[in-house]
């Protein structure tokens, strides 16, 4: 068994970790994968403001990697997948750069792609990342969006909202 | 009374200027010891009722009834933004 969850300033190579889970598991038949990367969101809206200059990442040491490895526990009791690798980034990134990775394998494709969106839905809600963007304003923490929250509640996790 | 040791991430932590410290505490439950951490002083308004404040009890996710033991480790942050 390979190790699940990285927490690192390192870049990672996709490519590389999806051939060690295919090549580690004849039984495989699917992987879905999911990349997040650092998005300029002046090439979105063209408005100077908008600008990402750059972005940092704080998380819960010890926390993240916990809630991660319980994520891919709760995948195993809902979807019938082989392996899953989550890893994320921590620290200083520029524009598109690569964030995170979630990678899954399955005998057959249905089982791997719903995995991985559960994982991300999860990540997104639960595991304890902050953004940080630097823009021309200064530096502003991202705020959670709603419609993380209500991907999360398609799969019945909690979205928190009553610890406010 | 009882220790605990406290955590504290992102605005919050800016907000309060410290990522980590030990609290005496006579709050049994981490609801309780937010309300008592914001009788410290305007720093820790960060904490108040109407923030979005996520807190987590010895690393996982938590509500404000959940109970406090001895030693434990409580968390604070505001909610998560990652992914």
């Amino acid at each position: 068994m390979f190790e699940r969850v990285s927490i690192q300033t390192e870049d990672f190579n996709l490519a590389q970790e999806i051939d060690r889970l295919r090549l580690s598991d004849p039984r495989v038949g699917a992987v879905c994968s999911f990349l997040g990367t650092v998005r300029d969101t002046r090439a979105l809206t063209g408005q100077a403001q908008d600008e990402v200059k750059s972005m940092a990442l704080e998380h819960y040491p010890g926390m993240t990697e916990k809630s991660i490895e319980a994520m891919i526990d709760a995948a195993h009791q809902r979807f019938d997948f082989y392996q899953a690798r989550v890893i994320h980034r921590v620290g200083e990134l520029a524009p598109t750069d690569q964030i995170v990775m979630v990678a899954v394998t399955s005998a057959h494709r249905g089982e791997s792609f719903k995995a991985c969106e559960f994982l991300m839905d999860y990540l997104k809600t639960q595991a304890p990342f902050w953004k940080k963007e630097h823009t021309p304003q200064g530096a502003q923490w991202v705020d959670a969006r709603v419609s993380d929250d209500e991907a999360a509640a398609r799969w019945g996790l909690p979205t928190h909202r009553t610890a406010v | 009374m009882m220790q605990v040791h406290l955590r504290y991430f992102a605005s919050i932590r800016e907000a309060l200027g410290c990522g980590s410290e030990s609290w005496q505490t006579v709050a049994l439950t981490v609801g309780a010891l937010r309300a008592e951490l914001l009788e410290r002083g305007e720093a820790y308004d960060c904490l108040a009722a109407d923030k979005p404040v996520r807190m987590a009890l010895n690393q996982e996710m938590c509500q404000p009834s959940d109970a406090l033991t001895p030693g434990c480790e409580v968390g604070f942050f505001p909610p998560v933004t990652g992914g």
